[in-house]
């Protein structure tokens, strides 16, 4: 496996990327970024900027506006780029499915590499989830 | 040949960046122990610098080679600085006359560095950046240079690394007197600004203006910027202790000595709030500015 690979998965800088959620899973994120869980012994760190960032955290049901803004954010965040949908909303739209401004879910708009399920997920369920994703990241460069 | 093992490997480039680095991880470390978390491996700093060289490099519309070339700019400027702090700290008497200006003036690079490639990206907040950054470099210089003139001063006037050296290791070091104290104070103030850290960082505010000068910035140079500050924070404290604290240069001491310098920039940083860039200036001018005459005028008159 290659090197520069192998320090994505020990040091990935999250960006927080929020369309339209009720905010309640943007807190579970802060939560894990607290000193009692403290994701940086991971060498996670929050990104201030996309240009930082290693992977879009995604909370939320995309509507008309933030669609846009989504689909921005991630043409301007340097690939190799990851996203976590993160919260029932951006992974499947619960009960916004059929709501009038809800055009499409989140894996529509960007490829989402990992889903984070819960309303709102736990900050362990949150890390959890990332530890997936580095798992994904190590097998699928593995296979190739 | 020698020229450029000293320049790249040591105490150049390698050995400056895997100290400045590893200070870095003790920053990083000290810090979360004081908010009682666990954080990051000792090698978390090399980890994000490979991260980083493996990721694209994106150039901003409209901005052109400038932005690209504005971090190699800083990083070879304090490489040079850390190489002739390092080589005047094994032989005192390598240097030449007016090394000690040059030091001065390769220090301020890596921040005109960052204003360049901040304007260059063409971004608000980097303006916004790069702006207060411009305006702390103006804050900071005054006091500095009237504490590095008090360090002239009491070397009788000389203005290379290694006489400074030879007159402390022969009559005690600077730090001993009293004008000597204070200027190491206002020095010690400036370091911090100089390293960009809290209290004075608002020119990189994350929370703020999101990284500020370094917004636009992703890969490769990224990764050259915080080899800057890596460097940087290697070479800073070194120059502060060869300026007042050279009485005993074994090795052993001068990594106390690093080590105490690099306690006081974690403390400073753990315990103050982020000032705004008008009370930086206000500070910089006002009570450390007049200190560091204080200290200018005492050891004038020989104290
Ligand atoms: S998943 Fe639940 S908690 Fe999260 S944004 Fe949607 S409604 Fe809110």
């Amino acid at each position: 496996m290659n090197l520069k690979l192998r320090a994505l998965t020990k040091s990935l800088w999250v960006f927080h990327a929020a369309t339209s959620p009720c905010n309640n899973c943007d807190i579970e994120i802060l939560d894990a970024l607290t000193p009692r869980h403290d994701i940086e012994r991971f060498g996670m760190v929050l990104a201030g900027s996309v240009r930082h960032a290693d992977v879009l955290l995604v909370t939320g049901v995309p509507n008309y506006k933030t669609k846009e803004r989504l689909k921005k954010l991630y043409s301007q965040a340097p690939k190799p780029c990851l996203v976590a949908a993160i919260g029932n909303c951006a992974c499947g739209r619960i009960m916004f499915k059929d709501s009038y401004n809800s055009p499409c879910p989140v894996d529509e708009i960007v490829p989402v590499d990992v889903y984070i399920s819960g309303c709102p997920p736990k900050p362990e369920a949150i890390i959890a989830g990332v530890v997936k994703l580095i798992n994904k990241v190590t097998s699928s460069a593995k296979g190739t | 040949m020698m020229i450029l093992f000293n320049y790249l490997i040591f105490p150049g480039f390698l050995f400056a960046a895997t100290v400045g680095l590893i200070a870095g991880w003790v920053d990083r470390k000290v810090t979360a122990r004081i908010q009682w978390r666990k954080g990051p491996p000792w090698y978390q700093n090399f980890v994000d610098i490979v991260k980083l060289t493996g990721k694209e490099t994106i150039l901003p519309e409209g901005a052109g080679i400038t932005f690209l070339l504005a971090p190699y700019l800083g990083l070879l400027c304090v490489v040079l600085a850390a190489t002739i702090l390092g080589m005047t700290l094994i032989f005192p008497s390598a240097g030449f006359t007016g090394d000690l200006i040059v030091i001065l003036y390769l220090l301020v690079i890596p921040a005109i560095a960052m204003m360049i490639g901040a304007a260059a990206s063409g971004n608000p907040l980097a303006s916004v950046g790069a702006s207060r950054e411009m305006k702390l470099v103006l804050a900071y210089e005054l006091p500095f240079l009237l504490s590095v003139i008090t360090v002239i001063i009491k070397s009788q006037g000389a203005i290379r690394l290694g006489s400074v050296i030879v007159h402390q290791a022969a009559s005690g070091p600077n730090i001993g007197s009293i004008s000597g104290i204070s200027a190491f104070i206002v020095c010690i103030l400036c370091m911090q600004a100089k390293l960009g850290l809290v209290p004075f960082d608002s020119s990189e505010a994350e929370q703020e203006i999101m990284g500020g000068t370094l917004i636009e910035y992703s890969g490769l140079p990224l990764a050259i910027f915080r080899l800057t500050k890596a460097v940087l924070l290697y070479t800073t404290p070194l120059f502060l202790i060869i300026l007042f604290w050279a009485g005993n240069l074994s090795a052993g001491s001068i990594i106390w000595k690093y080590i105490a310098l690099l306690v006081i920039i974690i403390l400073i940083k753990n315990t103050s709030p982020r000032v705004r860039i008008d009370q930086a200036l206000g500070f910089f001018w006002g009570k450390a500015a007049i200190l560091a005459a204080a200290a200018v005028i005492l050891a004038l008159a020989g104290k």
